[in-house]
């Protein structure tokens, strides 16, 4: 139950934004956001009231947090023993280390 | 078998899923026969062949009854759809068109300037075209028992040769003529209730000027106009039609930023949406560039791409490739899509 | 235009592929997440052919409308026969409940209507004098919208269906489960957007499940699966939230302030599950005039409802799969479905029924 897109906001009313999909406008409601919002900025909408605030920052964020683990596991399994199977925590805490060299 | 209590519902109208089975369990069993032509009922394609003797190539028909809310809606009105829908029906089975028939059923009260421009709107579009309405007629009926107007149009043209639907092989190109989804999401944008503004127009529009010298270049193999149901529709009834499989590239399929707006915000998916300007065709791999370029030529082709592939690994589907490099199948649509919060 | 916060590079996504099948254990994997739209985007972009065959990814009750119990549905129908103008969300209205679903209401003449959003209803009732309800169903991300209109002077020939869950109670329930074999959490975004990461932490405390807030861009997925399998590897079962451009950790205190305000918190059975404890909503006693099923007379399902052979109550809870149940695709189908998993699009069968029980291609 989860549907939301981002949308600009365009200008706002009181509690009341005009927003903009990529060229199509609508209004949203703000009166469930606990951010603050300014037009320019960019917001989460579900059910045509903005959730969340998001800035270009954030896009920008995201895609450094997805290369910092990438290269952080390459990393670490680059140091690592050639595949020998480490007991894997399938079920809640491990019960033992996982094996090392 | 008919239950005593089944009823008609929308979606048996939808051009997805449970019209076909419709036409699969009523219509077939009763009107198909002797086939007089290359390109008979049982194809269920957007028109049918007739061979004469003497003849060279096939006379081809098509008839469609067109029902629209709202009747004027954002670049088009049902008139322009109901002309610019049957010359395409004709169009996409490689026909030259050269006659229309106009029937309209009216509900009493209806203005008649409302109608003034309907007419006008079909005027225009055959215009376009070069081709004559040369019967027609008309009915009205009590205020409420009808909504405001319906139009159906019989389109009769000439084809050397007809062109089907199913005569895909493996290692054919699929081409698409333009964006995908316009129609579709320009209608549902411009419903009241939603509160949409957006420039999006529906693209209804004849297909004939455009398509004319890709026809006489002789190296369309299989063509249709992905209207209701959309792309996923036209793709899938021919990989069914031709038991071979669909690939698509979906960083290839051009779409515009509306739709794209329209598609995130009501959760309907692009493919799922009519196209009224559109055609979807399979060329042989060597005349892909080609037929890229005679589309490009016209003004309605600018956006017009080569979208995938036919392939013979899922016979009878319709696959994916998705802009991260998954795949998956696409479906036909079951009915006409509600947005979704979910 | 780009399609902004859009996130399908193809090299990232093999990236993070590799770095999913550097950490999966050998053994069975088994991660469930709860969320209709998590499943929707993991299907569209064939997500499932990025993980090894030991890691699986099953979707748990995360689809509203697949558990909105079909005595629920059966009350609007009822509301809707009475001529009251009845809105809900496209999601519901082809759901059917015990013989009928909304949208073949139509066919009778009833006023049945799509409504993108819970302030679509409030704009209807303040255009009528005719009785308007809103069937509201939806999990966290769409209670504080229903919360908005009850408080913005509704006139008063609205009332609300309340139909809303709470998903926290649901994962909880899923771990009481014998043998459920659950490895990890893929926790909800944009429930998380409002709930913030402690509902999850309460729990989790004792079960020591890794959890991760999950976003739904195929990346934000992909990542969310790194960080689960991270935390198996190193042992260790945190919330951790994978999602933290839409997401604080704190969620979102407006919007569960309107909640509080207005809706307290019940048990509710979920359709195909059964009745899970304080997992639903219902109208505080002040807000009893805004409420549906007091001003037409029904009650809530506190029963479960079951249907012979049907094994949407394993299947909902991620511990089998359509293919077991001796229904899927022979009497239940998405144009005639029996049970809930058949109903919506992101129901399990739903899917397994148009992707030929293919685990991914």
């Amino acid at each position: 139950m989860c549907l939301a897109a981002p949308a600009r906001v365009i200008s706002i009313d009181e509690k009341t934004a005009v927003v903009d999909y990529q060229g199509v406008r609508t209004t949203a409601r703000l009166d469930a956001l606990t951010d603050d919002v300014t037009p320019g900025d960019f917001v989460l909408i579900h059910t045509g009231f903005a959730i969340k605030r998001l800035s270009p920052e954030d896009g920008e964020e995201t895609l450094r947090l997805f290369d910092e683990l990438t290269s952080s596991l390459t990393a670490e399994a680059e140091k690592a023993p050639p595949s020998t199977p480490s007991s894997h925590a399938t079920q809640g805490v491990a019960e033992e280390q996982p094996e090392d060299a | 078998m008919t239950k005593h209590d089944e009823r008609i519902t929308p979606l048996h109208g939808a051009g997805g899923e449970l019209m076909g089975q419709l036409l699969d369990r009523l219509v077939l069993p009763r009107f198909a026969g002797e086939e007089i032509g290359s390109i008979g009922l049982q194809s269920l394609d957007d028109g049918a062949s007739i061979s004469l003797p003497d003849l060279p190539g096939e006379l081809v028909l098509t008839t469609d009854s067109h029902v629209v809310d709202p009747v004027f809606f954002p670049g088009g009105d049902i008139g322009r759809l109901a002309a610019a829908g049957t010359l395409n029906d004709l169009t996409v089975m490689g026909a030259r068109p050269l006659a229309l028939t106009l029937a309209a059923i009216i509900e009493e009260g209806y203005p008649v300037s409302d109608l003034e421009r309907v007419l006008d709107s079909i005027a225009d579009v055959l215009r376009e075209v070069g081709t004559p309405v040369v019967c027609g007629d008309t009915k009205v009926m009590p205020a409420g028992d009808i909504d405001g107007i319906v139009l159906n149009t019989t389109g009769l043209g000439i084809a050397d040769p007809p062109i089907g639907d199913a005569d895909l092989r493996a290692g054919d190109c699929v081409l698409v003529s333009g964006s995908i989804g316009d129609h579709g999401m320009a209608l549902l944008a411009a419903r009241e209730e939603f509160h949409l503004e957006t420039s999006l127009l529906s693209d209804v529009a004849p297909l004939w000027p455009m398509l004319r010298p890709v026809i006489t270049a002789g190296t369309v193999r299989a063509m249709k106009d992905p209207t209701r149901g959309g792309l996923a529709s036209a793709l899938n009834d021919m990989a069914r039609k031709s038991q071979t499989c669909i690939e698509i590239e979906e960083d290839a399929v051009p779409i515009l930023d509306a739709v794209r707006g329209l598609s995130d915000l009501l959760g309907i998916s692009p493919y799922d949406v009519a196209n009224e300007g559109k055609a979807v065709m399979i060329v042989a791999e060597e005349n892909a560039q080609a037929t890229l370029s005679l589309l490009r030529d016209h003004p309605l082709g600018k956006d017009a791409a080569i979208i995938g592939r036919v392939t013979d690994e899922h016979p009878g589907r319709v696959i994916l490739a998705t802009p991260i490099g998954g795949r998956r199948f696409l479906d036909m649509p079951l009915g006409d899509p509600v947005p979704r919060i979910c | 235009m780009a399609r902004p916060f859009s996130f399908t590079d193809p090299k990232r996504a093999k990236a993070l592929s590799d770095a999913i099948r550097i950490l999966a254990p050998p053994d069975p994997y088994k991660i469930v997440h709860v969320c209709g739209t998590h499943e929707m985007a993991i299907t569209q972009s064939g997500l499932r052919r990025f993980l090894p065959d030991t890691v699986d990814l099953l979707e748990g009750p995360g689809c509203p409308v697949c558990v909105t119990p079909a005595t629920d549905i059966d009350a609007a129908a009822e509301i809707a026969r009475t001529g009251a103008i009845v809105c809900t969300f496209g999601d519901m209205i082809r759901v059917p409940g015990s013989h009928t679903s909304l949208d073949a209401l139509r066919t009778e003449g009833c006023d049945v209507r799509t409504v993108l959003s819970a302030d679509e209803a409030l704009r209807i009732a303040r255009d009528t004098t005719q009785d308007v309800v809103f069937f509201a169903v939806g999990f966290e991300t769409t209670t504080p919208m229903t919360a908005v209109i009850c408080l913005d002077d509704p006139p008063p020939n609205l009332s609300i269906l309340v139909s809303h869950k709470l998903i926290p109670q649901a994962m909880a329930a899923l771990l009481n489960l014998p043998d459920n074999r659950i490895a990890a959490y893929l926790a909800p975004g944009h429930v998380s957007t409002i709930i913030g990461l402690a509902p999850y932490e309460e729990w989790l405390r004792e079960r020591r499940i890794p959890t991760v807030v999950g976003g739904f861009e195929p990346l934000d997925i992909l990542y969310a699966v790194a960080l689960l399998l991270r935390q198996s590897r190193d042992g260790v079962a945190s919330v951790e939230n994978g999602y933290p451009r839409a997401v604080d950790d704190n969620g979102s205190p407006a919007a569960r302030a309107l909640v509080n305000e207005v809706f307290q918190v019940v048990d509710v059975a979920w359709r195909g599950i059964g009745v899970i404890r304080q997992s639903g909503l219902s109208l505080r006693p002040r807000f009893a005039q805004l409420d549906a099923r007091q001003r037409f007379d029904v009650g809530i399902t506190e029963e479960a409802d079951e249907i012979p052979g049907c094994r949407c109550p394993d299947i909902l809870t991620a511990q089998a799969v359509p293919s077991d149940c001796p229904l899927f695709a022979t009497r239940c189908t998405p144009l005639a479905p029996v049970g809930p998993c058949m109903v919506g699009t992101e129901g399990a069968c739903n899917i397994w029924f148009r992707y030929n029980g293919e685990r991914s291609l």
